[in-house]
């Protein structure tokens, strides 16, 4: 059958069961617009093409299948980069086609033309150009196969006007791609090895990371940890990887990890680590890390090991099939639990729990940044999707709120960008339009991306936007409190909007508290209401996240706010 | 001492004979902060795959990031350690020498002793070919040099496993 270019997209994106993109047309893509306006997949205009990838991001998240965003080129494609980048650092499956001047014009500074191949190389996990109408089916086909297999990433597809004018003959069935990457399988001889440290360890932690959501393995990890009982800490990007509300659950480690697990890490004589890459904010100064441990550590990306951490017993295997394995083998080497020894290591564990708990102090007239987070989970019971911007808002989310379903906590770890939340958010609630829906967000990082409020409102995507509102760049703040001598350089937003006016404007419902004893009403009153609610919360101005390790500081060695110093 | 533990690396990479390739491999050394040394690409008996041999100085914990990273690249197929084997390594080396009546038996002599190729031969110049090892390209090199070098173009390393 002769097909257009254009109608070759949109007939693969079917095929690959894509049913919404995130997207904003222009000249470039102005041929594959009009396909889609006889097509049945939905599109959602956003604002700004960055807007676009954190929504096919957010969508991919917290749906656990590939996101798509269609942007035009030039600048179209230039905005999409942030994004992009966002998704490389957090390894999230995303196919992001970006227009392109006509392959003639390719190379002579063309209006609206740039090389986006060119520019998006070190952040993508693979890009194309695609120069010949023979190789649009097979490439598309390609990118998706790669963003989703092996770790995933994101793909740019790169499509010349021409090209996708131009006709072909397409027959699905004769398209030959390659496979996607090989399931890297462990040998039986490295879980034996596992196993006996396993046995040999007293006081054992694991440690999890984004691996083991994106890797669809949290089930089997729950089977491995009840058999074990070994407590769980977690990466920020590992976060609802494993139920917040478990009595084994240890919280965040790292930088502003609670103390007890990062007092766990530091005594432990095993740390089983799964999916996570040993970042600087989790490890703190690397010669103290876990330095009594031995460490297994298991990833899917040959590259993560022996990266930042030099592991004892690397495994490189898709997480799942790991502890499918490691569960397989605990029944049939019938492990036997030392009782005492583990119940010896939990207690020790839940003295560093009652001598530094996770805490804040809600007095006086001043609502606490801490409070609201915290009374947003009891009155969601923990049932919310909760996505985040990026500082303070992010820490106190991952901190106060506990996640126990998978996928429901969905932020940006890795790149750390501000404005992701908002834009992320609306792709979850196009995922999940019955779920709650909840962007924990600052009044720096939600200007970043205030203008998605309309995009919002025109598919009635009814996402809360909980505001923590400090007029202050609240985290870069808080460095400059404790390591400049509160020199407060350029992180106070000296003019902010009215919050609520500007929801109003767009058409969202603005609700505002000033004091605590208006935080639950207020939550109760938005939260549930089937609109989008931008919730502004005015806080604390100069609340700080504790703990808190020093940059480069050993994790044992914590900041406690109105503590000592811990050693 | 990570830096005194540097030593020269090869390494053999079969790619993908895709337009931009070259790009990725110089990016993925270049944004860890390694310099390639030494290149050398050619297509090999499939046309659809190309051979890039390259040398860069590291660690041996760096080297081993270095191949995990290149084998990340969706285009590289395979990436060999040529310095963990037994490989033979091979440059050539093109030069054009400035002819002085007065130099020029000296000059016949050295390219007679040292299996110089002529490949062109004129009045004014004359260019020479020669190929070996990195170390013999140099002694050719400082051999010629009193004589009088107008230009020179030197290709990366070309190595090849051994094999018993």
């Amino acid at each position: 059958m002769k097909l257009k270019g254009t109608q070759i997209l949109l007939q693969i994106l079917k095929e690959e069961k894509v049913d919404t993109i995130f997207g904003y047309p222009g000249g470039s893509v102005i041929d594959i617009y009009d396909e889609l306006y006889r097509s049945d997949i939905k599109h959602i205009l956003v604002r700004h093409e960055q807007g676009a990838v954190h929504a096919a991001d957010g969508y991919a998240r917290a749906s656990g299948k590939v996101g798509v965003a269609l942007v035009t080129s030039g600048p179209g494609a230039t905005n999409t980069v942030t994004g992009i980048a966002t998704a490389h650092s957090d390894s999230i499956p995303i196919v992001v086609f970006t227009g392109q001047v006509p392959t003639t014009l390719i190379g002579n500074d063309a209006f609206q033309e740039s090389d986006i191949t060119g520019i998006t190389r070190p952040c993508t996990k693979h890009n194309f150009l695609v120069r010949n109408i023979e190789d649009l089916a097979p490439t598309i086909k390609e990118a998706f196969q790669i963003a989703r297999t092996g770790r995933p990433g994101p793909v740019l597809v790169d499509l010349p006007k021409n090209v996708m004018a131009s006709t072909t003959e397409y027959d699905p069935s004769t398209i030959v791609i390659k496979s996607g990457e090989p399931l890297h399988k462990a040998s039986t001889k490295k879980y034996l090895q596992a196993m006996e440290l396993l046995r040999e360890a007293s006081n054992p932690v694991v440690l999890i990371g984004g691996g083991v959501l994106l890797g669809k393995a949290t089930e089997e990890l729950r089977t491995f940890i009840e058999k074990t009982r070994i407590p769980v800490t977690s990466t920020l990007m590992g976060l609802s990887g494993f139920p917040g509300t478990h009595p084994l659950w240890l919280g965040m480690l790292g930088m502003h990890g609670t103390y007890y697990a990062n007092m766990a890490i530091s005594h432990c004589d095993l740390l089983i680590t799964m999916g996570a890459r040993f970042s600087d904010r989790v490890t703190g100064k690397i010669e103290t890390f876990a330095d009594k441990a031995k460490i297994i550590h298991i990833d899917v990306d040959p590259s993560s090991i022996n990266k930042n951490v030099v592991v004892d017993l690397p495994i490189v295997s898709d997480i799942k099939a790991a502890l499918q394995q490691i569960n397989h083998l605990l029944a049939e080497l019938r492990f036997n639990l030392n009782e005492t020894e583990r119940q010896a290591w939990l207690d020790q564990i839940d003295a560093w729990k009652k001598e530094v708990p996770l805490t804040y102090c809600q007095d006086g007239q001043i609502i606490k940044p801490q409070y609201v987070v915290e009374k947003l989970f009891e009155l969601t019971r923990g049932k919310a999707i909760i996505t985040t911007e990026v500082g303070q808002n992010q820490m106190w989310a991952a901190q106060f709120y506990r996640y126990d379903n998978p996928h429901t906590f969905i932020s940006s770890g890795g790149l750390g960008t501000m404005g992701y939340g908002f834009p992320a958010a609306i792709g979850v609630q196009c995922a999940f339009p019955d779920a709650l829906v909840v962007d924990i967000a600052g009044d720096g990082s939600i200007q970043m991306n205030i203008q998605e409020m309309a995009t919002a409102v025109q598919y009635n995507l009814p996402v809360k936007i909980v505001l923590l509102n400090n007029n202050y760049l609240g985290m870069v703040r808080q460095w400059q409190e404790m390591f400049y001598e509160k020199r407060y350089s350029h992180t106070e937003m000296m003019v902010t909007p009215d919050f609520v006016k500007v929801a109003e404007a767009y058409g969202f419902v603005g609700l505002r508290a000033t004091r605590p004893e208006e935080v639950e009403p207020m939550l109760k009153k938005g939260l549930f209401m089937p609109k989008p609610v931008l919730m502004e919360f005015q806080v604390a101005r100069e609340e700080c996240v504790y703990p808190m390790v020093r940059p480069g500081g050993s994790i044992c060695e914590m900041t406690l706010g109105t503590r000592e110093m811990i050693n | 001492m990570e830096k005194t533990d540097k030593k020269e690396y090869i390494l053999s990479l079969l790619v993908n004979n895709r337009p931009d390739v070259l790009a990725r491999i110089a990016g993925t050394l270049g944004g860890k902060g390694y310099n390639i040394d030494s290149l050398c690409v050619d297509v090999t008996m499939n046309p659809d795959i190309s051979k890039v041999i390259l040398t860069t100085k590291a660690t041996k914990i760096m080297i081993g990031r270095v191949i995990n990273a290149l084998n990340k690249l969706v285009d590289v197929v395979k990436v060999e350690n040529l310095s963990d084997v037994e490989a033979i390594k091979r440059e050539m080396i093109l030069i054009r020498m400035n002819l002085m009546k007065e130099t020029k038996p000296e000059l016949m002599k050295i390219i007679d002793m040292l299996n110089c190729k002529i490949l062109t031969f004129n009045t004014d110049h004359c260019v020479l070919q020669f190929t070996g090892g990195r170390e013999d390209v140099d002694k050719v090199l400082a051999a010629l040099k009193p004589l009088g070098i107008d230009d020179i173009a030197r290709t990366g390393a070309a190595a090849l496993e051994r094999k018993y």
